[in-house]
């Protein structure tokens, strides 16, 4: 028998498919995984602690920065749990916007899991097409906002600007569009071979593990475990709106794909519906008081942003800071999961693995 | 919860005083919750706290009250500023979760000992919330009992989170099961200064990082965590950011 | 004859090096179109001096050797990888007229000789001293030398039908039909393979940015990297012509359009060749590393074994027999 020696292989924090400054501590024989450690922390700017010593408004920026591919549903996270912590009533028009910018970030989040998923494989154009379908969102929201990845729109109470005149119809064409282009990427992707064979049967893990490590969105959803926040604890208005929430069965690479490239069509769904019951005229925010003081107590709200369950536990002692400030990132508690995944596995399966958990750094290192 | 409906009626009156008072002097103030909340923990943790003002102390009521009432209460009261004293009038309905908190006390109470549970309410602001208050020395037991109890069985961590008190430090659990479709909130205090926790991570796995991350920003010690060592500030940082007595190298930023 | 031995060379390197400067560029152009981009449109007209640009920017870097690296076998690793890669253009036929060497053994000697190239990726892998390199290296020998046997194994066919080595002669017998057509399964074996035997995607794993970051030629900058990918690029051209010379006929022109001149012909199917490769690249993910070795061995053998018997089979039957 051949002596092999294991070798340490450091993956990150500069690595093409490492999604950010994520570091792995590789420990291989061979091409094969002995052991991984993933290191983070190159990103943490220290967002909690920087919150406890801004006023609820000021924090709503800092939000964008966390996941920042999909910075809507972050703004709502703070957002959220501060009007429900304070017992305030948001304008109907508010929370059609909300809902619709949202699920609009949620595409666009998909799209970019999608891109970048196949680039990791070594398919380069399927990232081309998603960025260009992603870019009209962003033009969506730059036309809203002004802004394209941060865009700091949410605000307690409500919105920050209306849509400008002809915007939710323009929200409507990109619906159609988006459904036509569903089918390119299924015939690009979907019955591809090769990439049926990168990601079918790999990373597989069942229920239990999924729950145990605290895995959530698709992550979770796809060993079959029907939890979608926005069915099972309704926020905002998302109780008026007819969708389905797909799971997986085997929970393998495959699996996440199908799951996430369904979850678009699901959030087309939701668009399509609130774009037709878009309320005429309506205020954009609700009765705030000028200084926000939230009452004394402690809140912990949990949204479903794209990457799965996004937390937002306050604890307030009556000032218009919060005492603490805690997000629970789904990417977080997803990336846990990493080391016991990648075990026993060849090195090429690394990257297949890693993407498929869908990670954002900004929001692990918060 | 009997204790804290009991104690309900007197702890809206005190919230009615120091309103109306303060009421007359300024519109908003945010002196008075801060005063409040003093003077319930000065209550709850009476040992700790000998140098606390004295005014505080006489003008709460002389019996030993469970901070449950001030925690509940503070968070349902001073929901809404103006509604107060509307919240007064009527006394506050039972939350829809009242019976679900009730079945959780009890069978902890069974369980793990009576002594377990230093207290239990329904967090109304928090989305109607059964939370417990668990003593530390229980924590391990009544872990076990939440994750394997078949009629707790909460397998799923929804958030875990670390908070300095600054009288003291605690860890918030929110819990969700599965199996049946419940959630609960758990905090375990701490002291301050020899802050230690018994780890739960070889009940949940979930719990690895987020204890490691409480460990890094707060300073808590998880005991019998396998890889205590800091997660998102480097190897060699001194101090733990999250604490409230924590000094950043410049104070300007 | 003597000036001819000295100034054709030279000429055939400007010509393949031209080639490689607009392949790049066509590449790049190719697949900026399938993923709706316009491709390099900044320096010269259309970019088409896109790649003069690149490749004088790699000639003024700095070259930089790792402190720990072999420094000789480090140097000697780019040559090793490229000579090879000139060395078989020489029995490539690309007209009746235009070949520099018509010996007998001459698809021999092309894969002979291709096969020294994975001793210049592997050394310069090892000398770099890099675990991404080392990867990279030990991945694409283990490729390369997997993906030569289905790759002779699949013109053994056309071998048998042509009864010689001599690629002038195998395209001589194209006249009447191409190879493509009657060896069909040994054509598609061949192109998978040749894929394969050049590095690119979807078996691109000895570089595999996204795993390896860039495999072997990690460490490697300026005018030695420059060698390695003016190696693989030769190789896109060595390759399409040997595939063009053994199954699409060569110079011989279709349907008898012999009006138009023989090395336009060749040019042409040539170009479908290189065209292909870059469509595969746009289109394909990247099969993982022990699929493709399964591929090699358990699909692409078999099946080129196959076509083996298959034609020693046809060859003896009455009216099928003359097309093999």
């Amino acid at each position: 028998m051949l002596r092999t020696e294991e070798m340490l292989l450091n993956v990150g924090p500069q690595h093409p498919s490492t999604h950010g400054v994520l570091r792995l501590i590789v420990k291989i024989d061979g091409e094969t995984i002995v052991d991984a450690e993933p290191v983070i922390g190159y990103l943490h700017r220290g967002t909690e602690k920087l919150a406890e010593d801004l006023n609820y408004t000021q924090i709503i920026p800092y939000t964008d920065r966390m996941d920042y591919l999909s910075a809507m549903t972050n703004n709502y996270a703070i957002v959220h749990a501060t009007e429900q912590l304070m017992g305030l009533e948001i304008p109907e028009r508010a929370e059609f916007l909300r809902v619709i910018v949202m699920e609009l970030n949620r595409i666009a989040s998909h799209l970019v899991w999608m891109g970048t998923y196949l680039l990791d494989i070594g398919a380069m154009s399927p990232f081309l097409y998603a960025f260009r379908d992603r870019e009209q969102i962003l033009n969506l929201f730059n036309e809203l906002c002004g802004a394209r990845i941060t865009y700091n729109y949410m605000r307690v109470g409500g919105v920050k600007w209306d849509a400008p005149p002809g915007w939710i119809d323009k929200v409507g064409e990109f619906v159609q569009y988006m459904k036509k282009q569903m089918d390119e990427y299924h015939g690009l992707i979907t019955g591809n071979e090769i990439f049926i064979q990168r990601t079918k049967g790999i990373g597989i893990y069942d229920r239990e593990t999924a729950i145990q490590f605290g895995l959530s969105g698709a992550n979770l959803r796809v060993t079959g475990v029907k939890w979608d926040l926005r069915k099972n604890q309704p926020y905002s208005i998302y109780e008026r709106f007819d969708f389905d929430v797909p799971v997986g069965q085997t929970g393998d690479l495959y699996d996440k794909y199908l799951c996430r490239m369904q979850e678009i069509v699901e959030s087309l769904k939701i668009l399509e519906q609130a774009v037709e019951q878009f309320p005429e005229g309506g205020s954009t925010m609700g009765k705030v008081p000028r200084v926000l003081r939230v009452p004394e107590g402690e809140i912990y709200v949990g949204i479903e942003s794209p990457r799965g369950e996004l937390g937002c536990h306050i604890v307030s002692k009556g000032k218009d800071k919060p005492w603490r400030l805690k997000f629970r990132r789904p990417s977080f508690y997803n990336l846990q999961i990493l080391p016991t995944l990648l075990k026993g596995e060849n090195i090429s399966n690394l990257v297949a693995i890693l993407g498929g958990i869908d990670i954002v750094l900004g929001e692990v290192d918060c | 919860m009997t204790e804290k409906e009991k104690r309900d009626p007197a702890s809206s009156e005190e919230a009615g005083e120091t309103l109306s008072a303060d009421n007359r002097a300024q519109d908003v103030s945010p002196k008075q919750p801060g005063k409040r909340e003093e003077t319930d923990r000065t209550d709850s943790d009476r040992p700790q706290s000998s140098q606390k003002q004295e005014a505080a102390r006489e003008a709460t009521p002389k019996t030993p009250r469970p901070a449950a009432a001030g925690r509940a209460r503070p968070a349902a009261g001073a929901r809404n500023r103006p509604a107060v004293k509307k919240e007064e009038e009527k006394p506050l309905e039972p939350s829809p979760l009242e019976p679900v908190l009730n079945r959780f006390v009890e069978i902890i109470k069974e369980k793990a000992g009576a002594e377990a549970i230093e207290e239990a309410y329904v967090n109304r602001a928090g989305r109607h919330l059964p939370v417990l208050v668990i003593k530390r020395e229980s924590w391990p037991s009544v872990a076990g009992l939440l994750k394997e109890d078949p009629g707790l069985s909460f397998d799923y961590v929804r958030n875990l989170s670390g908070v300095d008190y600054e009288t003291h430090m605690e860890v918030v659990y929110h819990l969700y099961s599965f199996a049946h479709s419940h959630q609960i909130g758990i905090r375990v205090k701490t002291d301050r200064e020899e802050s230690r926790m018994p780890s739960v991570q070889h009940l949940w796995k979930a719990a690895d990082w987020n204890e490691r991350e409480i460990y890094d920003l707060l300073g808590i010690r998880f005991e019998g965590h396998p890889n205590l060592k800091r997660i998102l500030m480097p190897d060699d940082w001194v101090g733990h950011p999250l604490r409230k007595d924590y000094e950043p190298l410049d104070k300007e930023v | 004859m003597n000036l001819m031995m000295v100034v054709g060379p030279v000429l055939l390197l400007f010509i393949v090096l031209g080639f490689v400067t607009y392949a790049i560029l066509f590449e790049r152009k190719v697949i900026g179109w399938i993923q709706n981009r316009i491709g390099p449109n900044r320096v010269g007209p259309w970019g088409l001096l896109q790649t003069v640009a690149d490749v004088f920017k790699l000639l003024i870097k700095e070259d930089i050797i790792p402190a720990k690296a072999d420094e000789s076998l480090f140097r000697l690793a780019p040559v090793i990888a490229f000579v090879p890669a000139f060395a078989v253009l020489a029995v490539i036929p690309f007209t009746e007229k235009i070949q520099f060497a018509d010996f007998a053994v001459g698809l021999l000697y092309y894969m002979a000789i291709s096969s020294i190239t994975i001793i210049g990726i592997l050394v310069g892998g090892w000398a770099s001293n890099n675990k991404y390199a080392l990867l990279g290296g030990m991945r694409s020998a283990a490729q390369m030398i997997s993906y030569e046997i289905p790759l002779v194994m699949s013109v053994v066919g056309i071998i048998m039908s042509v009864g010689s080595l001599n690629l002038h002669e195998i395209v001589e017998a194209q006249q009447k039909v191409w190879f493509i057509f009657p060896q069909f399964v040994g054509f598609a074996v061949f192109l998978i393979a040749s894929i394969s035997e050049l590095n690119r995607t979807p078996f691109d794993l000895p570089e595999a940015e996204s795993e390896l970051v860039a495999g072997y030629h990690v460490e490697y900058t300026g005018f030695r990297f420059a060698f390695f990918m003016l190696a693989e690029y030769v190789y896109v051209f060595a390759m399409a012509s040997l595939t063009t010379v053994l199954y699409l006929g060569g110079w011989n022109a279709p349907f008898g359009l012999t009006f138009i001149p023989p090395i336009v012909w060749f040019i042409l199917k040539f170009s479908l060749i290189v065209f292909f490769l870059f469509w595969v690249r746009a289109t394909m993910p990247r099969i993982r590393v022990d699929q493709l070795m399964q591929f090699a061995w358990k699909v692409l053998l078999p099946l080129a074994l196959a076509n083996i018997f298959i034609t020693a089979v046809f060859k003896e039957i009455p009216v099928i027999g003359k097309f093999y």
